[in-house]
C-alpha cells in the first residue's frame, strides 16, 4: 500500500514534489504487486520475470535485432494488406507512372504501384518491409553463426538451435513468397526457375508443378496462393517458432562469455527490469528508426522500373535478394548435365544443386548433435567457447561460409564479370573450382591461425605483457621486463576445457576414434597451475637480476627528464 | 580417461574430455567494480539526465515532421516541393515522412539506451541457475505417470486394438492427397505442345505484324509469336510462356548443322526463346559470335549449329521452329516445336 509522509509545511517545494513523485511510484508498484495479482496472478510472474538477469554483450544483440525487425514486418506488412490485391486479373494501368499507362498488367502489380505511388506514406511502408526483410535475414544468418562459433548450441540448448535453424528457413520462404508478390518481371523469372526446378523433380516434378501454379505455368492462381503463404501460413509459423525460442531462452537462461565470476552454474549481468527494460526496448527504436532512415532514402525493388510480368522478357543483372542468392548460384556453375534412362530424364543439372543446398542445410541442423557424438560431453554448457579454443569448429564454420559466399557471388557473376571486365566463362570455371578448392583452404587456415592464437595466450598467460622494456645485464644479456597479468585476466585465458582423441575399443568406435582424431589431434593443452608456478619462478629469478640493476625503478632514462 | 571435467561421467560412451592437471585454475570470483563519472560527480550526473531529456524531445520533433508531412508532403495533393502527381512528388513525400518517422523512432531508442547506461545501476549481478532435469524423484514419478497410463489403458495388453488405431492413423494422412489434387490439373500433354501449328505466320511480339523473309536481315533477331496469340487468347501467358520464339538470320555458309538449315529458310532460323534449363528466357544474342545466351544462369547456346550448348548449365538445344515461306512471302511455321520447349522433365522423351 501506498504510504505518504505528511510533507511539513516549511519543506522546500523541490522536496515536495519528489516525495509526491515517490507516492506515485509505489501506487504503480501497488497495482502490479496487489491489483493484478489478485486478478491474473501478476506478483509471481514479476517476481519470475522482473529482476531475470542477462549478461551483457555486443554480439548478443544480433538475435533483438531480427526480432526486431521481425516486429516491423509485421507492422508494415499489415499496412501493405490494405491496400494489396492479390488478383492476377488483367486491367489496364492508368495511375500517374507515365512510362506504363495504358500497360495490361495484372491487380496484383497495378496495386503495387498505386500503393508505392498514389497512397500516402505507402511507398515509404513498403520500401520499410523490404528493408526490414532484408535486415532480418542478415540478423538471422549473424545471429546463427555467433551462436556457432561460440558453441552456444551445446547441451542443453539443441532444441533451441532447431527452432533458430527453423526460423532461418522460414524467414527465406518468407521472403521469397513476399518479392514474388508484386508480379513483375524479375519475380516473375524467379518463379519460372522455381517451375523448372519442381519439374525436374523425377516421376512427380510436373504434377507439383501443375498443383502449385493450378495448371501450366504462371496460371491465375500462384499470386493468390503466395499471399495466403505469405501473410498467413509464414508469418504464423514464425510466430509460433519466436515464442518456443523465447521461451527456451528464459528456461535456459542465456548464454555468457568466460570471465571472472562467471561459471556454467551462475549467469552475470544485468536485470531485466529496469536495465534491459531500457536497453533492449530502445534497441528496438534503434532498429526501427535506422530501417525507417534507409527506407526514406534508399529506394529498393522498383518493380515499375522491371515492369509487369511476361514470359518472353528478362534483363541481364535478374538477381534474387540476397538471402536467395546461393540458391541460385549452384544452378549457374553445374556443367549441363542430364541423362535419360528408360525413355526417362534425370536432370542433374537441377538435381544436384538442390541436393547440395539440402546438404549444407543439413550439416548445420545436424552439427550440435555431430559434436556432440565427437566429444562425448554431456554436461550442461552456459559458458561460451571463445572462437579459437575450439579450432576445428571454427574451422567447419569459417569452411561452410566461404562455400555459402561463393555460391552467392557465383549467382551474381554476370554483374562482377560486367564492373571488373571479366569474362562470364572464366569467372564461372573459377567458381567450378573454387567451390572444392577454397573451403578446404579456409578450413586449414582458420584452424591453424585458431592454434597460433591459443599459443600465443599461452605466452601470454606464463610470461605476462612484454613491456617493450629492455635491460642489458653486465655481461651483455639482455631482458625484457614483462608484466605479468592479473588473475581477472588470467582467468579468461586459462579457463576453457581441453579434449584429446581417442583411441578405437573399449567403447570407442574406430568411426568415432577417427572423428576425435580429426577434432583434437593438434591441441595446445591450455596452461596448467603448476606450469604457471615455475614460469612465476623464473620471471622472479629475472626479476630479482633486474631490480639488483634497476634498484626496481623501470623508467626508461628519457622517462626521467 | 572417461570421465567429464566436473567428476561426472557421461550417461554413456566415453568423454574425449582431458582432465584438468591439478583440477585447473580456481575461478576468481568477479572482479572489483569501476565507478562511472556519473556515478560520483554530480555535474556528471545532472549532463546525462539532459541528454537523454533532449533526445527525447528530438524524437518528439521527429513525430511533428512525419505528421506535418502527411498534409504538406503528398504524393497527389499538396506538395511544397512538387507538382503532385509526379514521382517528384512522391520522392518528397517519402523522403519527409520517412525522415520524421526515423527520427521519433530513433531518438526514444537514443535516449532510453543512455539513459541505461548512463544513469541506471551498472553493477553486475549475478544469478544462480538452476538445473535444468528435475530431481530423479520427479523423473521417476514423470515415468511412472507414463508407464500406469499406458497400463491403464491397456495398450500392451490388447494388441487388436493397437493395429486397427496404428492403421487408421496411418491410412488417415492419405485423405489429405485427395484435397491436394484438386490444386491444380494433371499434367496430360500440356507440356508437350506449343500453339504453333503449320501455317501460322511468324509476328514480331508485341505488335503482331507478320515478317516477310526479305525483311529479315542478315545477323538480326526477331522476338516473334504465332500469329493469332493476342490478349484475347484463353490461358493469354501460359501460352506465350511456351511459344516465345526467336528468329535469326545468319549466313548459311556459316551453318554446321545440315538438317537444322533445312528446317530454316535461306538461313532464317527460329528457336524457341525458352532456356532449356530452368525456363528463362534466352534474350540475349550475339550477333558476332552467332551465340544466345541465357541471362539467368548463362547457358549459352549455338545458333549456327542447331542452338546446341556450348557453354552452362542447360543440356539440350533449343528446340528449333521448322519454318517456311507462304505465298505471300510471309514466314510461317511448318508446325509445332518437334519437342517441348523449357526445362526438362521426367517424361519429356515420351509421344504425348
Amino acid at each position: 500500500m501506498a504510504t505518504t509522509t505528511p510533507t511539513k509545511p516549511t519543506a522546500a517545494s523541490a522536496s515536495g514534489s519528489s516525495a509526491a513523485q515517490g507516492g506515485r511510484m509505489m501506487k504503480l508498484g501497488a497495482v502490479g504487486g496487489a491489483w493484478l495479482d489478485q486478478r491474473v496472478s501478476g506478483a509471481g510472474f514479476v517476481k519470475f520475470f522482473a529482476r531475470k538477469i542477462f549478461p551483457d554483450h555486443w554480439s548478443f544483440m544480433f538475435g533483438e535485432v531480427a526480432l526486431y525487425s521481425f516486429v516491423i514486418l509485421l507492422i508494415s506488412g499489415t499496412f501493405l494488406t490494405m491496400f494489396f490485391v492479390p488478383s492476377m486479373d488483367e486491367v489496364v494501368y492508368e495511375g500517374i507512372y507515365a512510362p506504363l499507362q495504358g500497360a495490361h498488367v495484372s491487380r496484383a502489380f497495378e496495386s503495387t504501384l498505386h500503393l508505392s505511388f498514389e497512397v500516402k506514406g505507402g511507398l515509404l511502408f513498403r520500401q520499410m518491409h523490404h528493408w526490414a526483410a532484408l535486415v532480418f535475414m542478415v540478423a538471422i544468418f549473424v545471429h546463427m553463426f555467433r551462436v556457432f562459433f561460440t558453441g552456444a548450441f551445446r547441451k542443453p540448448r539443441e532444441l533451441n538451435w532447431l527452432v533458430g535453424f527453423s526460423l532461418m528457413i522460414l524467414g527465406m520462404v518468407a521472403g521469397f513468397s513476399g518479392y514474388s508478390l508484386p508480379d513483375d518481371v524479375l519475380s516473375g523469372n524467379g518463379l519460372r526457375v522455381v517451375d523448372g526446378l519442381m519439374k525436374a523433380i523425377p516421376i512427380v516434378g510436373t504434377y507439383l508443378s501443375m498443383l502449385l501454379f493450378g495448371g501450366e505455368f504462371p496460371g491465375h492462381d500462384i499470386i493468390p496462393r503466395l499471399f495466403t503463404i505469405h501473410i498467413l501460413l509464414v508469418p504464423a509459423a514464425i510466430l509460433g517458432l519466436i515464442a518456443i525460442h523465447l521461451v527456451l531462452l528464459v528456461l535456459h537462461k542465456h548464454t555468457q562469455y568466460p570471465g571472472p565470476g562467471r561459471t556454467d552454474r551462475n549467469v552475470v549481468g544485468f536485470p531485466l527490469f529496469p536495465v534491459y527494460t531500457a536497453k533492449a526496448g530502445g534497441f528496438f527504436f534503434l532498429v526501427f528508426g535506422i530501417i525507417a532512415l534507409v527506407s526514406a532514402t534508399t529506394a529498393i525493388n522498383g518493380v515499375w522500373i522491371y515492369g509487369p510480368y511476361d514470359p518472353s522478357p528478362v534483363s541481364a543483372g535478374s538477381q534474387p535478394d540476397w538471402y536467395m542468392l546461393w540458391t541460385d548460384g549452384g544452378l549457374r556453375l553445374i556443367p549441363g548435365w542430364e541423362f535419360t534412362i528408360f525413355g526417362y530424364v534425370i536432370s542433374l543439372n537441377m538435381l544436384i544443386p538442390m541436393a547440395i543446398y539440402g546438404a549444407l542445410l543439413a550439416f548445420l541442423a545436424l552439427y550440435p548433435f555431430i559434436e556432440s557424438w565427437v566429444t562425448g560431453d554431456d554436461r550442461e554448457h552456459h559458458v561460451l567457447d571463445l572462437p579459437y579454443n575450439t579450432p576445428v569448429r571454427t574451422g567447419l564454420g569459417v569452411a561452410w561460409i566461404s562455400i555459402y559466399v561463393i555460391l552467392a557471388l557465383a549467382a551474381t557473376n554476370d554483374l562482377i564479370g560486367m564492373k571488373l571486365h571479366l569474362s562470364i566463362n572464366d569467372l564461372t570455371w573459377f567458381f567450378r573450382i573454387g567451390i572444392f578448392v577454397i573451403p578446404v583452404l579456409m578450413f586449414y587456415v582458420t584452424k591453424r591461425l585458431c592454434l597460433s592464437m591459443q599459443r600465443q595466450r599461452r605466452d601470454l598467460v606464463l610470461h605476462g605483457v612484454e613491456t617493450s622494456k629492455v635491460v642489458r645485464l653486465e655481461d651483455g644479456e639482455m631482458l625484457e621486463i614483462h608484466e605479468p597479468l592479473n588473475e581477472y585476466d588470467r582467468w579468461v585465458l586459462v579457463q576453457h576445457d581441453d579434449f584429446r582423441p581417442l583411441t578405437a575399443g573399449n567403447g570407442v568406435s574406430s568411426l568415432r576414434a577417427a572423428a576425435t582424431s580429426f577434432f583434437f589431434k593438434d591441441r595446445i593443452s591450455p596452461v596448467t597451475p603448476a606450469e604457471l608456478r615455475e614460469a612465476m619462478a623464473h620471471a622472479g629469478h629475472e626479476k630479482h637480476e633486474i631490480d639488483a640493476l634497476t634498484g626496481g625503478d623501470y623508467t626508461t632514462p628519457d622517462q626521467r627528464h | 580417461m572417461t570421465e567429464n571435467l566436473d567428476g561426472t561421467r557421461p550417461a554413456k560412451g566415453v568423454s574425449a574430455i582431458a582432465a584438468k592437471e591439478g583440477g585447473g585454475f580456481p575461478n576468481p570470483g568477479l572482479p572489483p567494480h569501476a565507478h562511472r563519472q556519473g556515478d560520483h560527480d554530480r555535474g556528471a550526473e545532472k549532463r546525462a539526465e539532459r541528454i537523454v531529456a533532449v533526445m527525447f524531445l528530438i524524437s518528439v520533433l521527429g513525430t511533428a515532421l512525419f505528421i506535418a508531412a502527411y498534409f504538406v508532403f503528398t504524393p497527389m495533393d499538396r506538395n511544397l516541393l512538387a507538382e503532385p502527381g509526379t514521382l517528384h512528388a512522391v520522392r518528397w513525400s517519402n523522403l519527409f515522412t520517412g525522415l520524421g518517422l526515423a527520427i521519433s523512432m530513433f531518438f526514444i531508442g537514443a535516449a532510453a539506451v543512455h539513459w541505461a547506461k548512463t544513469l541506471m545501476p551498472d553493477e553486475e549481478v549475478s544469478e544462480e541457475r538452476h538445473a535444468i532435469a528435475g530431481s530423479p524423484e520427479t523423473q521417476q514419478a514423470a515415468a511412472d505417470i507414463i508407464t500406469g497410463g499406458l497400463a491403464e489403458s491397456g495398450v500392451g495388453r490388447r494388441p487388436v486394438i493397437v493395429t486397427t488405431m496404428v492403421a487408421a492413423l496411418a491410412a488417415l494422412p492419405i485423405a489429405v492427397l485427395a484435397p491436394l489434387s484438386t490444386l491444380g490439373p494433371l499434367p496430360g500433354n500440356k507440356l508437350h505442345h506449343t500453339f504453333w501449328k503449320a501455317g501460322l505466320r511468324i509476328t514480331r511480339d508485341h505488335d503482331g505484324t507478320p515478317i516477310r523473309a526479305d525483311e529479315v536481315a542478315m545477323n538480326s533477331i526477331f522476338h516473334v509469336m504465332p500469329e493469332g496469340l493476342d490478349s484475347e487468347t484463353p490461358d493469354y501467358l501460359e501460352e506465350r510462356a511456351k511459344a516465345a520464339a526467336v528468329l535469326v538470320r545468319i549466313d548459311p555458309a556459316l551453318g554446321k548443322n545440315q538438317s537444322s538449315l533445312d528446317n530454316g529458310y535461306e538461313g532464317i532460323l527460329a528457336f524457341s526463346k525458352i532456356c532449356t534449363h530452368v525456363g528463362c528466357p534466352v534474350a540475349l544474342y550475339e550477333q558476332q559470335t552467332h551465340h544466345m545466351l541465357c541471362p539467368c544462369h548463362q547457358s549459352t547456346f549455338d545458333v549456327t549449329d542447331g542452338a546446341k550448348v556450348i557453354f552452362g548449365p542447360a543440356h539440350r538445344p533449343l528446340p528449333q521452329l521448322p519454318i517456311e515461306v507462304d505465298a505471300e512471302g510471309y514466314l510461317v511455321a511448318r508446325g509445332d516445336f518437334p519437342e517441348p520447349i523449357g526445362p526438362s522433365f521426367w517424361d519429356i522423351h515420351k509421344d504425348k
